[in-house]
């Protein structure tokens, strides 16, 4: 098939998940923290809230976009593009699943397999700087101000835990092409423990995870590390001047960056898209099982319902996670889809994770954030990168 | 194709580099200074180069640039003034750059070897593995001196920058 039209296929298939995943994690985090904190979270808005994120963008596109008189205007309006931009490049090189064939086209399930994949992700995230630090600057406010620099300082600092904590597997691996990457770790040791980032030998990389993760939090501005944001000393930080889809931009980039970061973790140390363990157990027959159980879960909800709508909606989703079940026993469909569900199983785990510190942690002071950085994390990264250039230098051939 | 994006990049980068010297605020010439460099980046890239690429953004890009617009927001240095050019630079300037434009191409035309032109994909050595092998066997010592200098740097600015103790 023409190349030009197989991209521009894939792209469209790959933004629409991405935008939809954007929207409904939003939702998500509502709802699981609501449920951390006993709050049922949003609701109103179709079945369980289901169509509250469609119900945000309207406010958002149909919101008077204002334009404070005190800023510098060319830079105040540049600032979110370029956030948001440079927040959704970096899907463009992340494989979420091997190379397969459709009716006859092979092709990866990636929209571009560069052989410099790492070093793309991490030039492109040190590039995502520039809209926050330019949105506190232009805005001419001493709030968004105080907020850009923290953000630019944090971002800074945390980059380098970030990149020795990639260095290390990287060593082990051999290789920055993220397919390659995640086909070094399809192997099991003993035949049931997966070869995965974290459990590699000749250096298991867990403490490089953990190490990342950390980072991750911090460079996508996330609580425990959200300083830049903090709302009791500066206001919203960097997008206080920020309204209707210019402020839906930065939101809309720092969950783009944290679906990026999650990606890249699970491709880096958790497996990519193969299963944990073999197929010859019957990992491929976990989705279904998942998705029968929760169908089931959803009848039996139905049939003692809580509220008097929950016997129509209920019944619904039931269905749909049966059919979903039934879809991944189709033999023909397996080599895609179990790919994608172990993919977007690992992810949506690092995801919750997110969510999960969010509803959970309070937040730093900058001089502790600071020091954890410099002090904690950057020396940690070290000796790791250290004791596995040991490693692997000891086991080479 | 190459040729179409190289004149593009081409344009983009010269207009870049203009702009950083005509912007009158420094935010704006800092960011035209991005735009310069990654035009560059794609130009390795076009060239072969991936590795210099993307260090190219890593480095000058992400780092360094970021470090300038952070140090000239903590300055909060303004616009700068546009002042009136002396008489004799308007006149004689035009003319004067005219001439060493001319000179320099005259030189390139002339006085170095007739090269190749020019071809894209016709290098291969920028993968990060022929980088890697190179500089860790031969330009072993370049690459350790040079690492031990940027070494003396740090701690000299690291000395310069301590707080005194009384």
């Amino acid at each position: 098939m023409n190349f030009y039209l197989l991209s521009l296929i894939k792209t469209a298939i790959v933004v629409a998940v991405l935008m939809h995943t954007l929207a409904y994690l939003q939702w998500i985090e509502r709802k699981v923290i609501a449920h951390v904190q006993l709050r049922v979270g949003p609701r109103r808005v179709g079945p369980h809230g289901l169509l509250q994120p469609l119900a945000d963008v309207i406010k958002l596109i149909t919101k008077e976009g204002m334009l404070p008189s005190h800023v510098s205007t060319i830079f105040y309006l540049l600032a979110p593009f370029i956030a948001v931009t440079f927040a959704l490049i970096s899907i463009a090189v992340i494989p979420f699943g091997p190379v397969i064939e459709v009716g006859g086209v092979r092709t990866g399930m990636e929209l571009t397999d560069l052989n410099i994949g790492v070093l793309f992700i991490l030039a492109i995230s040190g590039l995502g700087v520039y809209g926050v630090a330019l949105a506190g600057w232009s805005s001419n406010n001493k709030y968004s101000l105080l907020g850009g620099l923290r953000s630019s300082a944090q971002m800074i600092s945390y980059e380098l835990p970030m990149a020795l904590a990639i260095a290390a597997p990287l060593l082990i691996f051999n290789t920055l092409n993220f397919r390659e990457i995640v086909a070094k770790q399809g192997f099991y040791y003993a035949k049931f423990i997966p070869n995965w980032g974290i459990f590699h030998s000749p250096f298991p990389q867990i403490l490089a995870f953990l190490v990342f993760l950390i980072a991750a939090f911090a460079e996508t501005n996330r609580v425990p590390f959200d300083l830049p944001e903090a709302e009791n000393e500066l206001v919203a930080g960097f997008h206080t001047e920020y309204s209707s889809m210019k402020f839906a931009a930065f939101f809309m980039a720092e969950y783009a960056n944290m679906v990026t970061v999650s990606c890249v973790a699970t491709l880096l140390f958790l497996g990519g898209w193969q299963p944990p363990f073999p197929a010859e157990y019957g990992s491929k027959y976990i989705p279904s099982l998942v998705h029968a159980a929760a169908g089931l879960l959803c009848f039996y909800h139905a049939a003692n319902p809580a509220r008097p709508l929950d016997r129509i909606t209920l019944p619904v989703f039931g269905v749909l996670s049966l059919g979903i079940a039934g879809l991944f026993l189709i033999p023909a469909v397996q080599p895609i889809l179990l790919p994608l569900f172990w993919f977007g199983a690992k992810t949506g785990a690092i995801l919750f994770l997110f969510i999960w510190v969010r509803a959970t942690l309070p937040r730093f002071r900058y001089d502790q954030l600071m020091r954890f950085a410099w002090l904690f994390l950057f020396p940690l990264g070290m000796l790791n990168l250290l004791a596995t250039s040991l490693a692997v230098a000891l086991t080479a051939k | 194709m190459n040729s179409i994006l190289f004149l593009i990049l081409a344009a983009i980068a010269v207009g870049c580099g203009i702009n950083v010297v005509l912007q009158t605020h420094p935010i704006s010439s800092a960011l035209s200074l991005v735009g310069v460099m990654g035009a560059l980046a794609v130009f390795y890239l076009q060239l072969g180069g991936e590795f210099i690429a993307a260090a190219q953004l890593i480095v000058y890009a992400g780092a360094v640039m970021v470090l300038f617009v952070f140090v000239i927001m903590l300055l909060g240095a303004g616009k700068e003034r546009k002042t009136k050019p002396r008489i004799w630079v308007r006149w004689a300037g035009p003319p004067l750059l005219i001439f060493f434009v001319g000179a320099v191409a005259y030189v390139l035309e002339t006085g170095l070897p007739p090269s190749a032109p020019v071809r894209f994909g016709g290098f291969d050595g920028g993968t990060v593995e022929a980088i890697g092998a190179r500089l860790f066997t031969e330009y072993l010592l370049p690459f350790e001196v040079t690492s031990l200098l940027i070494l003396i740097a740090i701690a000299g600015a690291i000395v310069l920058a301590r707080k005194e103790i009384d």
